[in-house]
């Protein structure tokens, strides 16, 4: 999910770039140096995973999962997804410079909020553990597309209808990545459920 | 997955040092991102255009690039023009084309795509690697950019073996589809490759230790220090004041 460069307004760009200098300033500072070159691997798969084009009716989406970045990493899933960003700004022209606080923002922050929430309940027995999940990838999804949307309207009133269309487009995204983390949380839990601590 | 095709060359724009286009490329991004008036974008996408030119980049893959990348702003296109508000230029059936939708649309048009060309003969232009050793050396996070090339440097491993776990789902028989079971494939797909780049993690910071790291990457690079770079800094700031100029200019 990306807002691309030449759309928001300076005062949006400058808050989304002061809360992601924030939120990376936290995520790094609580990033053990031991930690680093796992974080960075697992942002590598990230990278990786949210290419996956899955299949639904006739088209295809691909995978956000900010959701599970937010499980496994914590506040470090901010250094994870601006690194991330800064790489598909770079290779692909998605999203870019100016945008890049406001994208970091847009991911990253339901991120930590799902982090919060959900991280205590995934320890629990299956069925709490794997509702959790379900609503974790859910709410992540949502976050993000509230917060773009958002993002938007503070531009100008002129995107209103605009950013209704987005989140519209994002409810079928939103069941899909509540499935798939249900499922890679409850593959985790059995498989390594370290990664999850 | 990762290339990096404008990355070689020996144009004057290949030839400066990595630092400056680093800060050319943000400080010109934000200038471009704050006009409106159609001089001042005309002036932005002239010069964006003539970095390209510059950089001596084939003007066919930069298109593609940003052919790729406009399917965003084309939601735009197909919005903005009945839903602005204003004064309407054509009646279409019962849906009213405004001409606010249309300035609006075509501001998003000329503002990304003159910024998105500065990013591509800016930044696209030097390795990645050359990318993080410049912005170390221009103070950004020790941390972040370690993270940064870590990454990079570990994508196209996890790629590999992504792609290895396909073949083996393929192999036995998985076919995509809207089902829950297909959703819960790909769902341990992922989930095995958090595992294994995990496990890979676990091993490379061990062989890393062995080596003596200590939690920083050095940087041996050195930049060059020509003339050079304060024309080309001077013709950005030259630029950047025009377009300025244009947009702020009194009525």
């Amino acid at each position: 999910m990306h807002i691309s460069e030449g759309i928001l307004s300076l005062p949006v760009l400058a808050a989304g770039t002061a809360f992601a200098a924030a939120g990376t300033g936290i995520g790094l500072k609580r990033l053990d140096p031991d930690r680093i070159p796992k974080t960075g691997i697992l942002a590598a798969a990230f990278f990786v995973a949210s290419l996956i084009h899955v299949p639904i009716g006739p088209s295809s989406v691909h995978l956000i999962l900010n959701g599970v970045v937010g499980l496994i990493l914590g506040w470090a899933a901010f250094p994870a997804i601006l690194v991330a960003l800064v790489l598909q700004a770079v290779f692909f022209q998605y999203g870019g410079i100016t945008t890049l606080g406001a994208n970091t923002v847009l991911m990253a922050l339901p991120a930590v909020i799902c982090y919060y929430a959900f991280h205590p309940l995934i320890h629990k027995r299956p069925a709490i553990a794997l509702t959790a999940a379900f609503a974790c990838g859910m709410l992540a999804v949502m976050l993000s597309g509230l917060l773009l949307s958002g993002f938007l309207v503070f531009t100008g009133q002129h995107f209103l209808e605009v950013s209704a269309m987005v989140i519209a487009a994002h409810i079928p995204v939103m069941i899909i990545e509540g499935i798939i983390t249900m499922f890679c949380i409850g593959f985790l839990k059995k498989v390594q459920p370290a990664l999850l601590r | 997955m990762l290339d990096e095709p404008f990355a070689s060359g020996n144009s004057v724009i290949h030839r400066l040092d990595p630092r400056f286009r680093v800060m050319a490329a943000i400080v010109y991004s934000f200038v471009v991102a704050i006009v409106y008036r159609f001089p001042a974008l005309g002036l932005a996408l002239a010069a964006s255009l003539s970095m390209i030119g510059l950089a001596g980049l084939n003007p066919g893959r930069v298109f593609y690039r940003l052919l790729l990348v406009n399917g965003f702003v084309a939601l735009f296109w197909v919005v903005l023009p009945f839903t602005a508000g204003g004064e309407i230029l054509y009646q279409l059936g019962p849906l009213g084309i405004q001409k606010r939708g249309i300035v609006l649309a075509a501001q998003i048009t000329l503002k990304s795509n003159a910024i998105l060309m500065a990013l591509i003969a800016l930044t696209a232009t030097m390795s990645f690697a050359t990318l993080g050793h410049a912005m170390n050396q221009l103070k950004f996070p020790e941390k972040l950019v370690y993270l940064l090339l870590l990454t990079y440097r570990y994508i196209f491993v996890i790629e590999q073996e992504y792609k290895k776990i396909l073949r083996a789902i393929k192999i036995r028989g998985f076919s995509p589809g809207t089902s829950l079971h297909c959703y819960k494939t790909y769902a341990y797909v992922i989930g095995m490759l958090f595992v294994r780049a995990s496990a890979r993690a676990e091993r490379v910071y061990q062989a890393m230790r062995c080596r003596g790291f200590a939690g920083k990457f050095y940087s041996l690079a050195e930049f060059d220090s020509s003339r050079r770079n304060y024309v080309f800094t001077a013709l950005v700031t030259l630029a950047a004041a025009g377009i300025l100029y244009l947009e702020y200019l009194p009525k």
